[in-house]
């Protein structure tokens, strides 16, 4: 039975796990902790505290804007950003179902307009959003969406990448291999 | 005589025994050519251990010593004297490094063992080439020099010339006293840092067996431990200071200013100045760079007031040579100039300063009297002081700077005390190791400063709430709380890292020492030998050596007096025997040898038109064995025929 | 004359349409070509990256191998796109086990990747192959005086690439100073606009755009630029939002750095995309216009 710290400590993302000294700077600096209910310290002292529950079960990763602020100053070379990003892969991989934030979904939509299309297609990626999650929610956004389209900015078609079926092979075939 | 050899394997505990087979490998000893005898024991260094060394010696005939135990920098002297006090000719030993080189390095047990029987049959084969060589004594000249007048100087010189030898005290600024003359109180006992410095830096002053050298500087090093050879350029003061009084005059009527570098620029002197009133020696000197007279050739307003005319604008800077026997470096650190930290706005927003730019301004005798102020004269309602700026940190200086914390906290005693500022300490850990350091920290608690544990995110001045407009805001996360938070202060102070001074490297080449990778001088053990470095004869105290506290300083310094004592009531010195040797009959006089040797250690003869080595700056480093094209030079101790025995044992 | 390889990025064909044109209408004046990957697909931005690292660096390496083929740097004006295409090319670099493995996957389309792409960003690009100097001579209509915010964001100088300080960048100071305009001093121009979790956290990011705005219009900015498509719409598109949120009255034009640059070579607004920017950019063309009328006038 490995401890939940060294399991992180070993993927992309959890570099440097063990030098973190807890001195805050992370925490102090993120734009996004005051949403977060565990910040980037606190996160790392859970999973040190081997939480892993607690821990892939919590919003707080879901709202990393990933502006990689903490990463460029934090001393001891820990990488909040990619650590938050290795949290969210484990969550969504394991089928945590998180309340109190719909990014998951909003990724889940963007990742979904690749594998139909080979490029993102922002229109039709939001309304897929907006059903997942809370179709009256995109009400609120017809004045910017429509303001969006009427300034040329959100064509309603998508456009096709022609080795769209080259890349769903590939990615078929990168699972079938399973991980290195 | 026929070599008789034995070897001896050390099991060093379980450092050894516990992956090599020290019995096979004993057994493989055995069986070697030349060897009569092998035994195995578990601490070889022990007296025990070297009892049976000697027994051998005496009563089997033993007359080539291997021991196969640890690396030779720990215990290759302790064997050699074992060796002599058994009659044998110390240089008839050997050590096989079976420890630091194999069974600490070596995962496998079985290769392990292998590799140790290698490295003994290696040490063997060579052992039956040594010659019985003899150390030479040279006598150690007892005049000391000591580079750098702060608190580590002072004390070091003081130490020496307290037992009536000389000492040469050489100092870069105008006045010795260094950083600690800088400084309003020290901790923890709050003791005022100019009232116990400057009685000892008076004492250096009137010592007769100190000659301070102040406003110089050391040139070159040359020589070998107990003959140094140092020239040092005295630079012009511009003044003739066996004719100055030190009455003042001059500075005061001097009308061009410059800024103060002992007040850290927050001041300005004059261009004819001492640096700070209780200076040593007090005597004035003249700044070129901002004295009219220099620049323009006007004014020379200090001539007209020196009663004593001791002006002196023809000055010339003074080339000396010393000799001395041993040199201690004792050059102290610089502060970490915090302005790259883009966040904490160092140099970008008003009223944040470093650690020593408040020591001087808390200090009475400073730029603004003692007093705490702002940029605008008005007083502070709240202060933060930031801890670890520049320390702990992998982009700066990744080591702790040990003094900062307790700094700190003086600091924020100093503001109680001065100010009625509402006081907040940003730490990640308190360290209050020393003695009466916790007390310390039990006693700022107590006064009602506010310890917030979390290191700053940033100091912006970009208000986020009207409370926040017009001060500087502190943003970081409360790490106990748990909650980031943002705190509005009028004042920020940054303990800054000690750092190495930025000549360090030069320094160090100059004198042949080392640094570690955090730039400090190094020493030769960190535990063991705290004040020696790799270079016999050249010591070191201080923060040039590492960052430390004034009584560790204090002890330092004398640690390093003591040393020079021992080498100096000795009288003499012994030098290496591993040193290269010409054969003037072979060598052709083409010099290549010389110029390649790093020690200066080579001669040449016009006379014979032959090289010569001088065994005492000679390190035994090979350079010259290995370029010489007719293979004239041979290092004893280190023969081709011993390498190539070696060689042949280690490939089997 | 520079070839580069072009990864314009999803946003290009929509919400950053007017980043498209611009960087199209400047090449030829600045004379570099950016030569669109043929065929390229998303590059997985942050959401896939986050939802499966390793097959996000395999949709990344299929534009890799791509860009591999034409022998020349692959530049992208999007900073979203340019952190991960240089992370994951980082990454390959750094893993052969990981590359053994997407070269496996890539072989299934004939493709393969070796690590010799080199990834950049136009901005980059613009500053050191081109650079402000260049930039400077090829200006038909200095800015003169038109006090712009350098916008950053985050992800042109974080993690830090070693192109620019990622504290206290100055990269886009140098290029909008370049043009004749005057780039004001703003505190928060490379702090976070809330990316694109301006859609699942919309209530976290306004408030992030809200300060954003504020230090800009208290620099005394008369407009923002920003090379980044997230920040642009961010900015622009949500200004009204924050207005309505927090009852400000912000009415700052946001435009793209190229866009700008289109202006002091005097290109059309159209051909730059301008129309498509939601705040109004007028005033930024009528100060520009009357600038050089008056200069022209002659007075």
């Amino acid at each position: 039975m490995i401890s939940f710290v060294s399991e992180v400590a070993v993927i992309p993302g959890g570099e440097n796990i063990y030098q973190c000294i807890q001195c805050g700077v992370c925490s102090g600096t993120c734009p996004a902790a005051g949403e977060m209910e565990y910040p980037p310290r606190k996160m790392i002292a859970l999973i040190r505290a081997g939480m892993r529950d607690t821990v892939l079960a919590s919003s707080s990763m879901w709202h990393c804007l990933s502006c990689y602020m903490c990463t460029v100053r934090c001393p001891r070379g820990v990488k909040p950003t990619e650590l938050a990003h290795a949290l969210e892969y484990l969550a969504d991989k394991e089928g945590y179902r998180v309340k109190g934030t719909s990014t998951p979904a909003m990724y889940h939509s963007f990742v979904d307009s690749i594998h139909s299309n080979g490029r993102v297609h922002e229109f039709g990626m939001m309304l897929k959003y907006y059903l997942r999650t809370n179709p009256l929610a995109a009400l609120k956004m017809t004045k910017v969406g429509l303001s969006l389209f009427l300034h040329k900015r959100l064509p309603l078609m998508p456009k096709k990448v022609k080795g769209k079926e080259d890349l769903s092979r590939m990615i078929q075939r990168f699972r079938e291999a399973g991980s290195s | 005589m026929e070599p008789r050899i034995g070897v001896y394997v050390c099991h060093c505990g379980s450092n050894i025994a516990g992956v090599v087979d020290c019995e096979a490998v004993t057994q493989f000893a055995q069986g070697l050519e030349g060897v009569i005898v092998a035994r195995d024991y578990k601490f070889m260094c022990s007296d025990p251990g070297q009892e049976l060394i000697k027994k051998d010696i005496r009563e089997l005939g033993v007359n080539r010593v291997v021991v196969a135990s640890c690396s030779p920098t720990m215990h290759e002297p302790t064997f050699r004297r074992a060796c002599q006090e058994a009659g044998l000719n110390p240089y008839f030993f050997e050590m096989a490094n079976i420890r630091e080189q194999c069974s600490w390095v070596t995962e496998d047990h079985e290769e392990a063992t292998e590799k140790a029987k290698a490295l003994i049959a290696a040490a063997v084969r060579r052992v039956y080439y040594h010659q019985p060589l003899e150390s030479r004594e040279v006598p150690v000249n007892p005049n000391t020099l000591v580079v750098g007048g702060g608190i580590a100087g002072i004390q070091a010189a003081l130490t020496i010339a307290n037992s009536e030898h000389k000492v040469y005290l050489v100092e870069r600024d105008p006045s010795i006293g260094g950083h600690m003359a800088q400084l309003d109180k020290t901790f923890p006992t709050l003791d005022c840092s100019a009232c116990i410095l400057t009685p000892k830096m008076t004492l250096v002053g009137s010592n007769p067996y100190i000659e301070l050298m102040t406003w110089s500087e050391v040139e070159e090093v040359s020589g070998y431990i107990g003959n140094f050879k140092v020239k040092v350029r005295k630079k012009a003061r511009y003044i003739d200071v066996s004719k100055c009084t030190g009455c003042g005059l001059c500075q005061e009527k001097c009308p061009w200013k410059a800024p103060s570098e002992f007040d850290v620029g927050l001041a300005q002197r004059k261009a004819i100045y001492t640096p700070f009133a209780q200076a040593v020696p007090n005597k004035p000197l003249i700044d070129r760079e901002y004295c009219a007279y220099f620049q323009k050739g006007t004014c020379r307003a200090c001539v007209k007031f020196c009663e004593a005319e001791a002006i002196d604008f023809e000055q010339e800077d003074e080339i000396v040579e010393l000799e001395v026997g041993a040199i201690i470096l004792a050059t102290g650190f610089s502060l970490f100039d915090p302005t790259p930290i883009h966040q904490y706005g160092y140099g970008r927003l008003d009223n944040v300063i470093t650690s020593l730019e408040f020591e001087r301004m808390v200090n009475s005798a400073g730029p603004t009297g003692g007093h705490v102020v702002l940029k605008g004269g008005s007083h502070p309602e709240s202060v933060a002081i930031i801890h670890c700026v520049g320390s702990r940190d992998e982009k700066y200086h990744e080591y702790c700077s040990r003094i900062c914390c307790m700094q700190s906290m003086k600091f924020a005693h100093l503001l109680k005390e001065h100010t009625d500022a509402e006081v907040y300490e940003f730490y990640i850990d308190i360290r209050s190791f020393g003695k009466g350091y916790e007390e310390f920290y039990n006693r700022i608690l107590n006064e009602g400063t506010i310890f917030i544990r979390g290191r700053p995110a940033e100091v912006t001045d970009v208000a986020e709430t009207p409370e926040e407009k017009g001060k500087l805001i502190v943003q970081f996360e409360d790490t106990l709380a748990g909650v980031q938070r943002r705190l509005p202060v009028d004042m920020v102070v940054l303990s800054c890292a000690l750092e190495p001074q930025p000549d360090a490297e030069v320094v160090a080449r100059m004198f042949n020492i080392s640094r570690s990778a955090d730039g400090f001088f190094l020493e030769r053990h960190p535990k063991l030998e705290p004040v020696t470095t790799m270079t016999d004869g050249i010591f070191v105290a201080g923060c040039c050596q590492g960052c430390r506290d004034i009584p560790d300083t204090v002890a330092q310094a004398s640690a390093t007096a003591a040393e020079v004592l021992v080498m100096i009531s000795r009288g003499k010195v012994e030098i290496e025997a591993a040193t290269a040797v010409v054969d003037e009959r072979i060598c052709s006089g083409c010099q290549l040898c010389l110029a390649l040797c790093p020690y200066s250690a080579i001669s040449f003869d016009e006379e014979k038109e032959v090289c010569r080595v001088n065994e005492a700056l000679c390190k035994g480093c090979g350079t010259c064995v290995s370029a010489c094209p007719s293979n004239s030079i041979n290092l004893n101790h280190f023969t081709n025929q011993q390498i190539v025995a070696e060689m042949e044992g280690i490939l089997g | 004359m520079r070839y580069y390889s072009y990864f314009p990025g999803c946003s290009s064909e929509a919400t950053a349409i007017g980043l498209e044109l611009s960087n199209q209408a400047i090449s030829q004046p600045l004379e570099i070509e950016l030569i669109e990957l043929e065929d390229w697909n998303c590059c997985g931005s942050t959401p896939y990256g986050s939802l499966d690292r390793q097959e996000s660096v395999l949709v990344v390496a299929r534009n890799l191998a791509l860009a591999e083929k034409t022998g020349l740097d692959l530049v992208t004006p999007c900073s979203s796109c340019f952190v991960t295409l240089y992370g994951a090319n980082l990454e390959l670099r750094e893993n052969p086990g990981l590359m053994r493995r997407v070269n496996e996957a890539l072989a299934v389309a004939n493709l393969e990747y070796h690590g010799n792409v080199r990834v950049r960003h136009l901005i980059e690009v613009l500053v050191n192959d081109v650079t402000p100097e260049v930039i400077s001579a090829r200006v038909k209509r200095p800015l003169n005086g038109l006090k712009v915010a350098p916008y950053y964001g985050c992800q042109l100088v974080r993690p830090d690439y070693g192109f620019d300080d990622p504290e206290s960048p100055h990269s886009l100071d140098r290029l909008v100073t370049s043009l004749g305009a005057e780039a004001v001093p703003f505190a928060l121009k490379n702090r976070c606009c809330g990316g694109s979790l301006i859609i699942s956290d919309e209530s976290m990011a306004l408030g992030l755009i809200h300060k954003l705005l504020e230090n800009a219009r208290e620099s005394g900015a008369e407009c923002i630029t920003t090379p980044c498509p997230l920040c642009q719409i961010n900015l622009d598109a949500y200004q009204g939002r924050v207005n309505s949120k927090f009852n400000t009255n912000f009415d700052l034009p946001v435009l793209f750095v190229t866009q700008l640059i289109g202006l002091a070579l005097e290109i059309e607004p159209k051909s730059l995309g301008l129309n498509t920017n939601i705040v109004s950019p007028n005033r930024v063309l009528e100060h520009i216009t009357k600038v050089s009328q008056e200069a022209g006038s002659g007075t």
